[in-house]
Order: C-alpha cells, then sequence, then structure tokens
C-alpha cells in the first residue's frame, strides 16, 4: 500500500508554490485545448486537480511496483542477447506499469498524445521512481530526450517519434566514446551523407551509453569531415527499428546495476538530422545536458529520501541499552541534518525545475508568436537562473545523496552493511550520481562565472527582499551574514586571481557551495513562513549545519595566501609509480 | 469476426479488512466500517480486469461495473473508469440495506435483467463476506451457466468462451456458452493501475444523488456537458423488483455469534503430496494422539 507521493508532504506541497499560476497559464495557453482533448483542464483548479492526481497515481507506481522490484532488478540486471539489451524482468516490469498508468510522454504536447503536464511534475515523478529504484529511473527518466526533440526536431521528426514515447517508448542520448568524456568536443563517431540511401550514415563506437538499446536515440557525430572539435558535431535522431547498431556489452558497474550502460557498435546505422549542423554539442546537447543535470538533480533528491527513509525508521525500531537508538544524540542529530539536506535540496530542484519551466514554455510560445517585451524580459530573466541554479542542484543534490547513501548505513550499522536491507544498494547507486552528466568539480565550474558576475548574488537579495515570518527572522540574519562574507570572498579571490591565475579555480568549489547554502537556507525560510509545521525545524538545523560549512569556507579562502596555487600543484611531480 | 461482448462485472465496495486494527469491530459484533478505510474488493479487481483484457481482445467490447450500496460505492465505479471500464450502474437505497447473499443476488440479478449482458463477470468472493455465494446465486436466478474460479478466458469462440478455472489440485478448461456468470478467482492476473488520461476526465464522474448533493460543483457542471460521465443511479423501484425480497426482509441469513480464531500453532509445515509424507504425518498425528 505504500504511495511515495501521498507520503510525502514536502512533495505534495510543491505545488503550493505561487509561480504554479503562472507555470499552468504558459502550458495550457488559456486553456485553449478544453474542448479538443476530454482530459484537458478546464481552468487552473482543475489543472492542479489533475497534477496531483496523477502524481498520486505515479507514487502508487512507484511505492508498490518500482520499489518492490528494486531488489530483483539489482540482482538480475540486463543482459546482452543477440546484439541486443535484454532487460532484467522486474525493469520490463516496471515500464508495463508505468505504461498502463499512461504516465509516458509526460511533457509533450496533447497533439503528440502527451499529458502536456509542466516539467515540474516529471520532475517530481523521476525524484518517486528514483526512490523506488535509482537504476530505473535512469532508464525512464532519459524520456527527456523528447522534450530536445520537440524543441529542435522537424515537425516530421516530431510527427515520427513523439507519439512513440508518449506510447512507452525508451530513449537514449548517445554521446559518449572511449576518449571524449567530459571533452565532448573530441567525439569522433562519423555521420556521413549517403545519396546512394538519401540519408545520414552513423559509424563508429560509443561507449557508457545508459539505455544503449532504447527505442529512440539522440546521436551526437562528427558530420564536418576534418575537423577535431566542437563545431564539428551535429546532432541526429536514430531509430531502432532502422538498425545497423549492435550493443557489443553492458558494463559491469558498482551501483544503477538495472540500468544498461552499453557499448555501441554503429555501422552504416541510418539516422536523420536534429536541427542545424554544426550546433550539435554547441547548442542541442547543452539543452539536453541541462535537462539531464535537471534529472540528475530528481534521481538524487529520490535517493536521498530512500536513504533517509530507511535510517529513520531503523532508528525507531533498534534498540540498545535500553532505548530507540533515535534517543541518543549522535543519532538524533545525523537523523536531523539527513532531514535538512533532503528537504534543502529538494527546494533547490523545484525551484529550479520552476525557472526552467517558464523559460522553456516562452521558448515554445515565441516559435508560435512574437513575445512582447515583458515576456522576452521574462524569459531572459528565468533563462539566467536556469543557468545558474542547475549545476548548483546537480552538485548539491548528488553529493547529498552520496552523504545520506553513507550515513544510513551508519545508522543501521553493521547490519546497514549486509545485503538485507536496501541500504547498500542506495549506497552504491549513489555513487555515480556525483560523476555522470558532468561530475561535481564540473558542475562548480558551470557555476562560478554566476557567483563571481553576480547572477547568484542578484537572486540572492531577492530572497532578501521577500518576508519571512517571525520565526525565521534569527535564520535570515545568518543568512545576511554569510551573504557579506561571500562578498569578502568574491571580492578576495578576483583580486588573487588578478596577482596569479588559477587562484579563483582553486576556490571555485568553496565560493559555489557558500552560494548553495546561502540560497537553501533563503528557500527553507521562505517554506517555513509558509508551513512553519512542516519546515520551521529544517529551516533551523540547516541554519545549524552550514554555519559551520559556511565558516569553513570563508576562513580557508580568506587565510589562503596566492602561493596555495603552486602548493597544490606540486603534486603533479608526483607518480603513482 | 467475434461478436461485440457487452459485460457487467459485479463488484462490491468492502471495509479494507488486511487493515484490521483493535477497533474494526463494535461492541455488537458487526464489522465497524467507520474504522476501516473502503475499497475496492480485491477479487472483483481480477474480474475487472478480465473483462478488460476481453474488451481489449474483441473490438467494440463494452465493460459496465454494476454494483449496490450507498451513495459512497460509486468510488469503486470511478476506480473502474479510471482502469478502463465504459461506465457504471449503482443500486442504492435504503430498501437495499440489510441484505444478506440471498437478496443482494435478487437486486442484482433484477439490475441485471434490464442490462442485457453477453457476459457477467464477478469476483470469486468479497472480503467481508467470504461466501463466494453471489456469484452463483445470479446466475441461478437469471438462469444462466456459470464458471467458477476462472483465470483466463483463453479463447472466445463466437458465442462460446474457453476458460481455464483453478481446482483444488490444478487447473481444468472449460467451455460455457453466453450468456454466462463467471467468478474470479484471486490467482488469476492483477487488475491494470488507473490510467492517467482517464483519471482526469472520469475524476467528475458523478451519480444523481451525488449531483444533487451538490449541483454546482465542477464535477456537476462536467456531467451536464459531458453524459458520459454519468454513472446510472437505481433506486429499487427502477429495477422492477418483488420488495419481499429485498433487503432485511429478504434475508433468512441470520447472524449468531462471531468467533475470533487464533491459531496456536507457533510453526507451519509444508508436505508434498507424496505417499511417504502422508504416511509419516498420518503416524505423527497419531502418536501425538490428535488422531486414532
Amino acid at each position: 500500500m505504500a504511495n511515495f507521493f501521498s507520503d510525502n508532504k514536502d512533495i505534495q506541497l510543491q505545488f503550493d508554490h505561487p509561480l504554479m499560476r503562472r507555470i499552468v497559464e504558459l502550458r495550457e495557453r488559456g486553456f485553449a485545448e478544453k474542448e479538443l482533448y476530454d482530459y484537458a483542464p478546464q481552468d487552473y483548479d482543475d489543472a492542479l486537480d489533475s497534477y496531483r492526481r496523477v502524481m498520486e497515481l505515479a507514487g502508487e507506481v512507484c511505492g508498490e511496483t518500482v520499489a518492490a522490484n528494486a531488489e530483483s532488478v539489482d540482482h538480475e540486471g540486463p543482459r546482452v542477447v543477440n546484439d541486443r539489451v535484454e532487460y532484467a524482468a522486474g525493469t520490463k516490469a516496471n515500464l508495463a506499469a508505468i505504461h498502463a498508468a499512461g504516465l509516458d510522454g509526460m511533457t509533450l504536447p496533447r497533439r503528440f498524445d502527451g499529458l502536456n503536464f509542466p516539467l515540474l511534475t516529471f520532475i517530481m515523478a523521476n525524484e518517486m521512481i528514483a526512490r523506488g529504484d535509482a537504476g530505473f529511473q535512469n532508464i525512464w527518466g532519459l524520456q527527456d530526450c523528447a522534450e530536445t526533440l520537440n524543441e529542435f526536431g522537424s515537425e516530421e521528426q516530431k510527427q515520427k517519434f513523439l507519439p512513440w514515447v508518449s506510447a512507452g517508448a525508451t530513449c537514449a542520448m548517445a554521446l559518449t566514446e572511449p576518449d571524449a568524456g567530459s571533452d565532448l568536443g573530441a567525439v569522433m563517431l562519423k555521420a556521413t551523407w549517403s545519396e546512394e540511401r538519401g540519408t545520414w550514415l552513423l559509424n563508429g563506437v560509443k561507449r557508457f551509453i545508459t539505455n544503449g538499446d532504447g527505442e529512440v536515440s539522440l546521436v551526437l557525430a562528427r558530420t564536418e569531415e576534418g575537423t577535431t572539435d566542437a563545431r564539428g558535431l551535429s546532432m541526429f535522431v536514430y531509430d531502432k527499428r532502422d538498425g545497423g547498431v549492435k550493443v557489443r556489452r553492458i558494463e559491469n558497474k558498482l551501483g544503477i546495476k538495472g540500468s544498461p550502460t552499453c557499448e555501441l557498435v554503429y555501422t552504416d546505422a541510418p539516422a536523420s538530422l536534429v536541427g542545424d549542423r554544426r550546433m550539435g554539442l554547441i547548442k542541442y546537447v547543452m539543452s539536453l545536458m541541462n535537462a539531464a543535470r535537471l534529472g540528475i538533480g530528481a534521481q538524487s533528491v529520490g535517493t536521498c529520501e530512500a536513504a533517509y527513509r530507511e535510517a529513520l525508521k531503523y532508528a525507531h525500531e533498534r534498540r540498545q541499552f535500553g532505548k530507540a537508538i533515535i534517543e541518543f544524540p549522535a543519532v538524533s542529530e545525523l537523523l536531523s541534518v539527513m532531514k535538512a539536506k533532503v528537504t534543502g535540496a529538494r527546494a533547490l530542484l523545484y525551484e529550479t525545475a520552476r525557472f526552467v519551466e517558464i523559460y522553456k514554455m516562452l521558448t515554445h510560445i515565441s516559435h508560435e508568436r512574437s513575445l512582447t517585451p515583458e515576456e522576452r524580459q521574462e524569459m531572459k530573466h528565468y533563462t539566467r537562473l536556469a543557468d545558474g541554479f542547475t549545476p548548483l542542484v546537480k552538485l548539491f543534490s548528488s553529493e547529498y545523496a552520496n552523504q545520506l547513501g553513507y550515513d544510513a548505513i551508519q545508522v543501521l550499522g553493521g547490519s546497514g552493511f549486509m545485503k538485507d536491507y536496501p541500504c547498500e544498494r542506495i549506497y552504491r547507486d549513489a555513487r555515480i550520481m556525483s560523476i555522470y552528466e558532468g561530475t561535481s568539480q564540473l558542475q562548480v565550474v558551470a557555476a562560478i562565472n554566476g557567483v563571481t558576475k553576480g547572477t547568484f548574488l542578484e537572486q540572492i537579495e531577492a530572497y532578501a527582499a521577500e518576508s519571512y515570518a517571525e520565526a525565521m527572522q534569527p535564520v535570515v540574519a545568518r543568512l545576511k551574514a554569510w551573504t557579506e562574507q561571500l562578498r569578502e570572498m568574491v571580492a578576495r579571490v578576483e583580486a588573487a586571481d588578478k596577482e596569479c591565475a588559477g587562484f579563483k579555480d582553486l576556490h571555485a568549489r568553496r565560493l559555489v557551495e557558500t552560494v548553495g547554502y546561502i540560497i537553501i537556507g533563503y528557500l527553507l525560510a521562505r517554506e517555513a513562513t509558509a508551513h512553519p509545521e512542516e519546515y520551521a525545524v529544517s529551516a533551523r538545523i540547516w541554519c545549524r549545519h552550514a554555519e559551520g560549512k559556511v565558516a569553513e569556507a570563508y576562513g580557508l579562502t580568506m587565510s589562503s595566501p596566492v602561493e596555495d596555487v603552486a602548493l597544490f600543484r606540486t603534486i603533479e611531480n608526483e607518480q603513482a609509480c | 469476426m467475434e461478436q461485440k461482448l457487452r459485460i457487467v462485472v459485479l463488484a462490491k465496495q468492502v471495509p479494507d479488512t488486511r487493515q484490521v486494527g483493535k477497533d474494526a469491530m463494535t461492541a455488537e459484533g458487526t464489522v465497524n466500517r467507520a474504522a476501516l478505510p473502503a475499497i475496492f474488493n480485491p477479487e472483483d479487481l481480477n474480474a475487472l480486469e478480465l473483462a478488460l483484457s476481453l474488451k481489449d481482445r474483441v473490438a467494440g467490447s463494452t465493460v459496465h461495473l454494476l454494483t449496490m450500496g450507498p451513495q459512497r460505492a460509486a468510488d469503486i465505479i470511478r476506480e473502474a473508469m479510471f482502469r478502463g471500464a465504459d461506465g457504471g450502474y449503482l443500486l442504492s437505497g435504503r430498501e437495499f440495506a440489510g441484505s444478506d447473499t440471498l437478496a443482494t443476488s435478487y437486486a442484482l440479478s433484477c439490475a441485471l435483467r434490464k442490462l442485457d449482458a453477453d457476459l457477467i463477470v464477478a469476483g470469486r468472493q468479497a472480503i467481508d463476506g467470504d461466501t463466494a455465494q453471489v456469484g452463483p446465486q445470479v446466475a441461478e436466478k437469471l438462469g444462466l451457466p456459470q464458471v467458477t474460479y476462472a483465470e483466463e478466458v483463453v479463447e472466445v469462440k463466437g458465442d462460446k468462451l474457453v476458460i481455464r478455472r483453478r481446482i483444488a489440485e490444478g487447473v481444468e478448461t472449460v467451455e460455457c456458452p453466453m450468456p454466462a456468470v463467471v467468478t474470479v478467482n484471486g490467482s488469476a492476473p492483477e487488475c491494470r493501475p488507473r490510467n492517467a488520461k482517464r483519471l482526469m476526465f472520469f475524476k467528475s464522474a458523478r451519480c444523481r444523488s451525488e449531483i444533487a448533493a451538490d449541483p454546482e460543483s465542477f464535477a456537476a457542471r462536467r456531467v451536464a456537458a459531458k453524459p458520459e460521465l454519468e454513472i446510472v443511479e437505481w433506486t429499487a423501484s427502477e429495477v422492477d423488483p418483488d420488495p419481499t425480497q429485498l433487503g432485511l426482509q429478504g434475508s433468512p441469513t441470520k447472524v449468531k455469534r462471531i468467533e475470533n480464531v487464533v491459531f496456536q500453532a507457533k510453526e507451519a509445515k509444508r508436505l508434498t503430496s507424496s505417499d511417504e509424507e502422508i504416511d509419516a504425518l498420518v503416524k505423527e498425528l497419531i502418536a501425538g494422539h490428535t488422531i486414532g
């Protein structure tokens, strides 16, 4: 009877946010489809009611089916049979249940059989799926590839692929190659135009491709012969039914074992060009990657939730020295911080999802008609916020998934180390989250300009200008004090970097994290103002936890002499053998 | 070419006896319905799935739910619509109150006479009564053949069904002419989940008394605009019954006493049906003076 929506007040309250009204307005364009589709909403309340009901349905599928299959899927895993991926039995059952529940194509327009739901609900579904089984979220969450097709594909491509996704086709994004991981500009898979067959043909190898045998793949390939950088790359959509791609192997991984990570061999595989040539990496993959990072944010938050709940349950049940272990301060502090982290990461995740939703919808509308000056301004504003916040979500939530996976096992003690409890799987599954779709280190690179150029500070000021409950004033006072420290850190780093290049990079993570502590603090204070019974404690605990983290970041950055740049590079002279 | 089937699923809203707490029974020894959540009887969901899978196979077929109960029983009709049913009928009114299985099957058979179904499907039994009588009684009252403990419709052969049924020592496959009554066992495939698009539309489905209770509601306005959202509600007089066979008056069953059965055995033992094991068991029972 588990339901991952009904049992989670924090998720439910995300629908209470004031921006929801604007989001529904942009999604439904004045409820223009209310007479065309019997499931289209008639008004705002109807839309919200439908979102909640469908999320409750998703919560049931996650709680009853996905979570129940997680252990067997982890154990069984996918196999390669005749150059194709054969999913574990539980994975097939999950896909069948989600399809029967009609949850596919969640954000796609109704004319492509989608539900036309906001990105926020897709993120929510992904979070709940990941709470049940993080590895399965990889497979289903890749449906966001369809969003990239919806944004950049031709009408013909949309007609062909999008209804298929709504009918349950799974997707893959084939980007990585043996020599092109974080550095995608080095992709070598070759695309050549065949006059004879009237199509592009793909040849080469892709590696580490999640769900590589999915029905629909977006493939990054080199169209411009003789080039070696990002400017020679284009994006293609490949239909599995056309053949030409073999699965050579599935990686044997530490975690997310149900998700097939494939090595693919392309031999004259026909594919269709998406958008413009040469824009593959520069434009389309960047869009795809931002969506994927938010997806990993959802996966991470779901993983945090699973870890926290396992730990909380055990801490109540397990008795030592005559009492439940949750009654020991060392355990209650650990659990309190775990809860503050999952709540904080979730607040950041949905805040970002709202920003992304608004600018994406305005982008779609701009293809239908010209935007008003106010709308253009709005789109610019939210684009900037989305670009800044996305790496922040990815960084914080994925690190927290790892930390909470670790902490959950710690609470369970020896039992947590055993295969008898899901903790060890959660711990293994979490490990990849701070690596793929850009490592934590790369998220810092993506976010640091937002720190030094003022995007984040501007938004922090906007948060500071909101009104907060009386009980939150001590928290807000600390957030304001940290903001001043952040300004000092930015000034110091900018000045020192001029003196010695590399100083900013050395301290970038501390700056970005400080921004995160402040922003999450404001988001929790805001939630605690609206729903004190649900959030006040977590907001205060967050403040206590972040106090130490910010002090450390501030202390290290401000006391660091420019010579540190050279000091931390002496390691380059060390050899492993 | 197979004919279109008009399928009616008999279902019951029951207290969730799997969630029994200390206040599950009243002091008078009856079920405390207020303390238990009301759910779709589990085996009726197996029956609904069997009906829906037939609808998937035989194009143009329809599936309707028929239930008897108070106004809130409309919930399970909506639930069935979310899962794929086309509509439903609610038999409701104080005349039906206090019905035992005989009065229930009588009332249902009166309604079924108006529905002209090719196939009537029901769950084997309800979890609150555990009698497994209503389905077979309906068949008798309507003079229809019945197949009990069904697990799967193997084949639709014109106006005949080939059905696999679960029996004590295995399965048996039988052929049955339609119209017929089929009761479905819990070992049959589980019901499909609710479907998001159906949920968004049929959430506004309402029966007459619900609309009357809140005529200005969003749902009431939707039903006015979309007639397929109306759940048909019948009172006793609308199904032309003999009033003496309805409700308490038509129910010869009297519950004398309810006992709590507590299993004493601490451990269970599973035996195969081999001669050796049965022999060993008999010897053990004789030795322990349980038999003999």
